[in-house]
Formats: C-alpha cells, structure tokens, sequence
C-alpha cells in the first residue's frame, strides 16, 4: 500500500497546492500571535480561522484531487492491485500530505510562541479534523462521476456543518427553551465534527463567557477531560464512518 | 483461457451485455468486432474487473475473478483511449509500473524500442499526441510478459509503420501461444491477426465461431465481406 501513497504523495507535491497552504498556515499563525499581545486571546482568534480554513481547504483539496487521480485509479485498475488498496493508499496520501502541512504550518509557531497545553489540544482538534473532512470528501467524490457535481456536494457538506447546523441547532435550542434540553444538545453537538472540535479546544482554554450553552453544559456534564476524551473519539468516528461508506461504494463503482 | 457465463450488465436502463456466454481458449486470437456501442468495451472492461457486472459468472485460467485481483498479473491490457496522469513523464509512467509490479521479473522492453519511445522518456503525457499515448498504451500492454492480452482498438490512431510494428509484436506473441483478445473496426487487420471470431451486437453474441469456418460459410473470401453477409442475413449462430 506504501508503495502507491509513495507515488500518489510525489503527485500531490508536484502541483505545489500543499506548500502554498503550509505558508499561509504559517503566515495567518505568526500574524495573529504578533498582531494580539494576549496570547490566549490570539489562539482564540486562530481556532476560529482554523475551524473555518481547514474543513474547506480538506475538503476541496481532496476532491479535486481524487477527481485528477482518475486517470492513474483506471492505470491501477487494470494491474493486479486490490481496489481496496488502492482507496486507502490513495485517503493515506492526502491525509498525510494535510496532515503535515497543517502541523508545519500550525504547530512550529504555536511552538516557539505559546507552547501550552491548550495549544496542543488545538493541534490535535486541528488534525483529527482534517482527517475527518479529507474522509467527507472521498464519500463525497465516489458517489457521483461529474466532477462539478463531486465539488459542489463536498461544499455543501461544509456548508452544512460550518454554517448551516449551527443555525439548526439555534433554532431547536430557542423553539423548545422550556424543556430541559442539556442532553439533547449533547447529542445533536456531537453530530458535527467543527462543533465537537470548537467545544473540545474551548474546554481547555477555558474561557467560559465564549463557550455558550452547549460547551457549558459539556464542562459540568463530562469535566475537562473526560470531554476531550469524548469529543477527539467521536472524530474519529466522524473520519471511519465516512471512509467506511465511501471504500464499500468504491469497490463496487465503474470505472 | 477465459470463460464467461451469462453476464449481464445495465447502464440505468440500457441493458450493454445481456447474458453473454463464451469461451476463450488459450493460443488463440480472438477479433470482438460489433457496431459502435455494442458492449465490446464493457465486456473488456468487466474482464479486467473495472466494471462489475450485475449477475454472472468470468473464470480466468480456472478462477473466478470477483473480489480478486491477481489474476490481473497475467493480463496485458491496452485501452483504447489511455489515460494517463497528465504530468508525469514517460520514464517515470514506465518506472512507476514496474515498481508497483516489482513481482514481475520477466520485462518485455521490446516495444519500448521498437515506437522508438526511449527517445522521449523526458516528455509528459499531456503533451503526447493521440497515436503517441497509443505507443506507450501498446508498450505497457506487453511490458511485463502477461499471457493473456486485452487490445482494445490497438492500431487506432498509430502510423503505418507503428501499425506494422504492433502487427509483427502480436503476431510474434501469438507464436508463443499467448491468448489475444482485440477489438477493432480495421476488420483487414483482424483478418491477418486473429483466428475466431466474435460478433457482438446490442449486447448479444450474434456470431462465436473460427474465421475460417464464417469465411466458409458465407463463401466469401474476406472478413469484411464475411462480416457484411452475417449483418444482412442476421445469421444468429451461439
């Protein structure tokens, strides 16, 4: 399987897409921790533009790339190379490629200038949430041939999850005010990724006015880290899930 | 040898193979000829295991190929318009396929020299023409020595001389006792390189049988004409 990554990934790097975002990873991180003298206000400001920038940038890197590869999946196809293999090689390419440019770009500022717990809980949201959206947009990709039509639903899952749920979930909190409803935003908070990955950083910066209804209740429900616990486990079930769904469609699909 | 019972397959509504059944013996050379969208493509294409067929059954040398794959090792296949990743260069396309089959260690080159491709190993694939992808399409299909080969349109869009080259290949390989399956609407080429054949037409096998024996039949001397009379007469022979 390393043996196809290897040759996806040298692909992957030919285009130049991956550095041109470690440099503005880089650039946004240095910025807003000069820009700001309070630190902890900073990586507020950073968590939020990381919430924003890397389920799209996953997202749609990963789409585009799985529909240029179509090319080299039929030149695989035709070679005595398991379709599985091929899929996981392929998720294991981008992901990592992702992976590395957001943790360079990320992580050596959050490093060198404010080395702190909370960033490297920030980190972590950061990564499992790429995997999580590289793994929407390969359910995204294989379930449609057109190209246009791939992108277009891969957007609306970030979207939905970015923008839409949100204003779903408001809606829900302010129509049925007059019942008890901790539990029930849990539950609902827990059905998106960004959600699960804001609560979960909140928590360890501990800045109680910002983190809401949900992410107060999630403190007292769970505690610090039992909750982070929490919400990095059910990431990764938001990234196998998809991926478990996008692998079944694709050992099945005609090339 | 291949063998392939019953397959269907539909696109949406349109029915492309409806329970096609036959048999491919080894050291044979077998020409699919049918009308454009006669399923000859997606036949190949369920063989190779790109499109999966709805019910069915293809055995390769024995084995069944659903839900394997090394099977694979034994087939040369030449599409008939190659894709290729666009900016890769020849050599790397050539070095990348050998590194993924690092099993096989019986490399066949010939074609390589041969279409004089070595000569421009620098060059990415975007930037090839039409018959140039055909070479490389040709040279991987023989690359690694397989037993069976797929040829889908080969001598479409190559030169005369390219042309004649393939040709003298297929007809060496064929020496071998090597199984050729080729597809093609240049039906004087299919007359020099094959020994059966067999006619699809709507999804349906029309004519399975030797050229000679077709040639017999209809009383003509060429596989065009031969051809031409099965059409006329919708002679149905399974």
């Amino acid at each position: 399987m390393m043996r196809i990554a290897k040759h996806v990934l040298y692909d992957i790097l030919r285009n130049r897409f991956v550095i041109f975002y470690t440099l503005f990873l880089l650039t946004i991180t240095f910025s807003l921790f000069s820009l700001d003298s309070d630190a902890g206000k900073a990586s507020l400001s950073l968590l939020n533009i990381i919430l924003l920038v890397v389920p799209l940038v996953s997202i749609i890197f990963t789409t585009i790339h799985f529909f240029n590869s179509y090319e080299f999946i039929e030149l695989l196809l035709a070679q005595p190379i398991n379709r599985s293999v091929i899929f996981f090689s392929e998720f294991t390419a981008v992901a990592l490629a992702l992976s590395v440019a957001y943790l360079v770009g990320v992580g050596i500022p959050l490093f060198f200038i404010f080395p702190d717990a909370s960033s490297f809980f920030m980190l972590l949201a950061g990564l499992l949430l790429t995997w999580v959206f590289v793994s929407l947009a390969f359910f995204a990709s294989v379930s449609t041939r057109d190209k246009a039509k791939g992108i277009g639903i891969a957007l609306l899952f970030w979207f939905y999850f970015s923008l839409i749920y949100d204003g779903f979930l408001l809606y829900i909190i302010y129509s049925f005010s007059d019942y008890p409803l901790e539990k029930v935003t849990l539950l609902l908070a827990s059905l998106n990724p960004i959600d699960l990955a804001r609560i979960s950083i909140l928590l360890k910066l501990d800045i109680s006015a910002l983190m809401g209804y949900t992410g107060a209740f999630y403190k007292a429900f769970f505690g610090t880290y039992l909750g982070l616990f929490y919400s990095f486990g059910m990431l990764l079930v938001w990234t196998i899930v998809p991926l478990f769904f996008a692998r079944r469609k694709f050992l099945t699909k005609d090339i | 040898m291949i063998s392939i019972r019953s397959l269907n397959k539909k696109f949406g509504k349109l029915c492309v193979l409806d329970r096609v059944s036959v048999e491919f013996q080894s050291t044979k050379s077998y020409a699919i000829i049918g009308p454009n969208g006669s399923g000859k493509t997606t036949l190949i294409k369920c063989l190779l295991g790109m499109v999966l067929p709805d019910s069915g059954e293809i055995d390769v040398n024995g084995e069944t190929i659903f839900k394997h794959w090394n099977y694979r090792r034994n087939i040369g296949y030449m599409p008939q318009i190659g894709h290729y990743p666009d900016q890769m260069k020849i050599g790397k396309l050539f070095e990348m396929m050998s590194d993924l089959r690092s099993d096989s260690s019986a490399i066949d080159g010939e074609l390589i020299q041969e279409f004089k491709l070595h000569q421009i190993m620098h060059k990415r694939m975007h930037s090839l023409s039409g018959g140039t992808r055909q070479k490389v399409s040709g040279a991987l299909a023989f690359l690694f020595n397989p037993s069976i080969l797929i040829l889908d349109e080969p001598t479409a869009g190559l030169d005369p001389i390219a042309v004649e080259v393939l040709k003298s290949k297929i007809q060496a390989e064929k020496a071998k006792g090597k199984l050729f399956l080729i597809t093609s609407h240049i039906l004087s080429d299919l007359d020099e390189l094959s020994s059966d054949v067999l006619y699809l037409e709507e999804g349906h096998v029309l004519y399975n049988n030797s050229i000679q024996q077709l040639k017999d039949e209809t009383g003509e001397v060429k596989l065009g004409r031969a051809i031409a009379a099965v059409m006329k007469n919708n002679l149905v022979k399974v």
